[in-house]
């Protein structure tokens, strides 16, 4: 395999036990790949099971059949079917993902919520430290909110935290899902710089962007996720 | 690499209630296991039979020790058991005056275990405890104050802090954050994450809150009538959770 | 007769059935020797039902009389001295090791030595001479009661010198006076369990007993010294007997501790209302828990008794009158009056 990520024929339901069983189909023969240094862009109206195929890849949602390969060092690992210490071990070191949400312990501080992604993904305790000063500096979030705990944070703060904590660390696997939803246009500017220095340092990129804007400035090959759609298995 | 602690069809029953139905489950060092489920799901009767306090009626488990030989925890006599239970284990309780001796001082309860492995010296004692207190964020001058003058929350963390000081390998919490107001249990949390991550422990902590789940573990069991009826991935468990029950637990949990 | 007659002790064998009231015990002898032939001495008779009250007066050493008995020899049956016996050899055989034992009611309410008295009574034979004290005296209430019981219901002389006494009993004194071979010194005992202060539960304690885990006893340390600057218990000092059992030596100033180690008396321990019995044979090791850098120290005393003027013995406050007034003198009063005597 020379992709970074692979996506082998995946097909994803909801089963909703609450609601008597209701089978809710999301994708189905889903195939495609991500090479090093590519960065692939899901595109379908919403609902079409773009952020389901993002968390999938990241092992947060489950697979109900197929594969997804993820290259990690010299081997290959098969997400879909990968055990949940395997999977840590991926996202430890060769996925990383940031998504629309930040969710961190209530009282830890941003800098420091940056700081343990950076020493988590193998950072020196010294590197991750300055590491996460220099991001949170990039994403111009005041320096007087750093030492304060995030969940005080507006929106677009937050969102500048979480984009920090899961690029601190060099993984050759990006996932994004609609990382610059609140941004404003002068923020997208740097999280679009940010990922292409990424992209440039050879790391495969699969994200979710709406704006198209942004997905011009990260040079995004356009993956449409209608053609995976299940209206015959619904 | 075999885990430092693993369970195989653990089953225990008391007069004909099932509490635990074969529950098999590991844990090795650096990773936080999770067990949820509803008071009355078998969650702490489960932790009883891991940390050796309660036999199970049938199933084992195994622990792989400092020499690294796994060993069947009923193959180990009593006086190693208490041995290990001291040394090599810590067990933060709900209740904190299970957990401590309410009436000795903070020092002294970080201090009992050194004393136990034959710590001898008063000044070496004190300056481990002082050291203990301050990595818990205890004020160095509480250190003479028994934990009844303590807060809920700082009373969780000495415990932590005693259990700690023989550095174990293996940390069972039950509920530990249960009965603390929102903003104490925050910081109890990010201490726990923070030197489970730090001391590379294997961590099993029960728990009827997903949000402290969701923090704190890279695994999770959720457990219903005795059983583990769904586990893996933390976040997966959560975020798309397979078994009708998980369902149920996921979409009841408030939103904040 | 003949089958009790050469038995060197009751506790090798050899019932009492017929005999209870008219022969002797020859005693308990572990670490002190009984004189020969003392078995064959004849019990005294009681005539009073009330061993501690009530006609005849008091027989001080050994008296006799016809008149028909009414109590065992020392009060116990003798199945239940054979009981206490047995509890005592265990407790010897491992020393420092509480023994249940099944203890009995006495004539007296529970911590007024109840415990001692049954193990005084289990190994008094009749040519023992009974000493017993109280915060090292004589002449206290408790002291003297205890010596008139056992001087009515077995007869035995009674004496208030150390050197003299074959058996004595005591409540919170070693006497100064050194034992020697012998000697068997009874403990009056209120609470066995040096554990209890931390570890309420018996079943916890029990265990921690079993597998030698001690580091309690030193939590308990460690308090006094975080709390006061030094170890500041002062009595019921934990000590370890042959290196293996933590012992409380029961209300005992732990300025007697030292005499407890190496001693060559036999040391036995009562408690009755918890019924416990435990020992320490004739030269045991019995040690002191410390700290490093906190040893062991016994009390000073600066001051000299102001009754015979020798320093660096316990003292006691006495307070001489309801306006402050107050001395110290010597807590054992034998040995303070022996040094009276001595510069008479």
């Amino acid at each position: 395999m020379t992709a970074a990520l692979e996506f082998r024929d995946v097909a994803k339901s909801f089963t909703l036990h609450l609601r008597g069983g209701t089978v809710l189909p999301v994708v189905a023969g889903a195939s495609f790949s991500v090479a090093p240094g590519e960065c692939a862009v899901l595109w379908g109206p919403s609902g079409t099971g773009k952020s389901s195929l993002v968390r999938m890849a990241y092992g947060n949602y489950r697979c109900d059949s197929g594969a997804i390969l993820v290259r990690d060092g010299g081997r290959v690992v098969d997400v879909a079917s990968a055990s949940p210490r395997e999977v840590l071990a991926l996202r430890q070191r060769t996925i990383a993902y940031v998504s629309q949400f930040l969710r961190v312990i209530p009282r830890v501080s941003a800098r420091d919520v940056v700081e343990a992604a950076g020493r988590e993904g193998g950072l020196p305790d010294a590197e991750a430290r300055a590491r996460a000063g220099d991001l949170l500096a990039r994403l111009n979030l005041p320096e007087r909110l750093w030492n304060l705990p995030p969940a005080t944070f507006s929106g677009g703060e937050q969102q500048r935290v979480n984009i920090a904590r899961g690029l601190i660390a060099p993984r050759p696997i990006l996932l994004l899902d609609e990382p610059t939803a609140s941004l404003d246009a002068p923020n997208r500017a740097v999280v679009a710089e940010l990922i292409a220095e990424r992209r440039a340092a050879g790391a495969a990129i699969l994200g979710i962007v709406h704006d198209a804007g942004m997905r011009e400035a990260i040079g995004g090959r356009i993956i449409d996720v209608t053609q995976f759609g299940t209206a015959r298995a619904a | 690499m075999t885990p430092l602690l693993s369970a195989q069809s653990l089953t225990k029953t008391y007069g004909g209630r099932t509490a635990c139905a074969g529950v098999d489950l590991d844990v090795t060092e650096g990773e936080v296991l999770a067990i949820v489920g509803e008071s009355g799901s078998g969650k702490s009767t489960l932790l009883s039979m891991l940390a050796g306090e309660l036999a199970p009626d049938s199933g084992e488990i195994r622990y792989r020790d400092r020499e690294g030989r796994v060993r069947a925890l009923h193959e180990i006599g009593p006086a190693e058991l208490r041995a290990l239970s001291r040394t090599d284990w810590g067990f933060v309780r709900q209740d904190a005056a299970q957990g401590l001796r309410m009436g000795v001082s903070a020092g002294g309860n970080v201090g009992e275990r050194l004393m136990g492995l034959g710590e001898r010296h008063y000044g070496h004692i004190r300056t481990r405890a002082l050291n203990w207190l301050d990595r818990v964020e205890i004020a160095a001058d509480r250190i003479d104050d028994p934990p009844t003058r303590f807060s809920g929350g700082m009373r969780q963390r000495l415990q932590i802090a005693r259990n700690l000081v023989t550095a174990p390998r293996l940390v069972l919490m039950d509920e530990p954050t249960s009965g603390l107001d929102v903003s104490v249990q925050a910081r109890l949390l990010d201490l726990i994450r923070r030197l489970s991550g730090e001391l590379g422990l294997a961590v099993i902590i029960v728990t009827h809150d997903l949000a402290v789940a969701r923090l704190l573990s890279h695994r999770i069991a959720v457990m219903r009538a005795g059983r583990v009826v769904e586990t893996g991935l933390t976040d997966q468990v959560l975020d798309d959770p397979a078994d009708a029950y998980t369902q149920l637990l996921v979409s009841s949990v408030l939103a904040a | 007769m003949s089958d009790t007659h050469d038995s060197p002790s009751p506790l090798c064998g050899g019932g009492y059935p017929a005999q209870q009231g008219e022969r002797g015990e020859p005693g308990l002898r572990i670490g002190r020797r009984a004189a020969d032939g003392d078995e064959l001495r004849p019990a005294p008779s009681l005539p009073s039902p009330d061993p501690l009250r009530g006609p005849p007066s008091p027989v001080e050493g050994g008296g006799k009389s016809s008149a028909p008995a009414t109590y065992n020899f020392a009060y116990l049956d003798e199945g239940t001295k054979r009981m206490i016996r047995r509890a005592l050899l265990k407790a010897v055989a491992v020393p420092g090791y509480q023994v249940p034992f099944a203890s009995r009611e006495m004539p007296m309410p529970y911590g007024w030595g109840t415990g001692g008295v049954q193990v005084t009574a289990a190994i008094l034979g009749r040519s023992d001479v009974l000493k017993v004290i109280d915060q090292g005296a004589d002449d206290t209430t408790n002291a003297v009661s205890i010596r008139r019981f056992f001087a009515r219901t077995a007869g035995v002389a009674t004496t208030t010198r150390t050197a003299e006494a074959t058996v004595i009993q005591t409540r919170h004194r070693i006497p100064e006076a050194p034992l020697t071979e012998g000697q068997t010194l009874v403990y009056q005992v209120p609470i066995p369990e040096p554990l209890r202060f931390l570890e309420p539960r018996e079943t916890e304690t029990r265990q921690m007993h079993a597998l030698a885990e001690y580091g309690l006893m030193h939590v308990k340390l460690y308090e006094d010294i975080s709390r006061h600057g030094h170890i500041a218990t002062t009595y019921a000092y934990p000590v370890e007997v042959a290196g293996r059992y933590v012992m409380d030596p029961s209300p005992t100033p732990k300025f007697d501790n030292p005499k407890m180690d190496d001693c060559p008396a036999l040391q036995l321990f009562g408690a009755g209302r918890e019924r416990r019995i435990y020992a320490v044979p004739p030269y045991t090791t019995v040690r002191s828990l410390d700290f490093e850098d906190h040893p062991f120290r016994v009390q000073t005393f600066s001051e000299p008794c102001a009754l015979c003027g020798a320093k660096g013995h316990y003292l006691d406050e006495v307070v001489t009158d309801d306006a402050g007034g107050r001395m110290f003198v010597c807590s054992d009063t034998d040995a303070c009056e022996t040094r009276r005597e001595d510069a008479r």
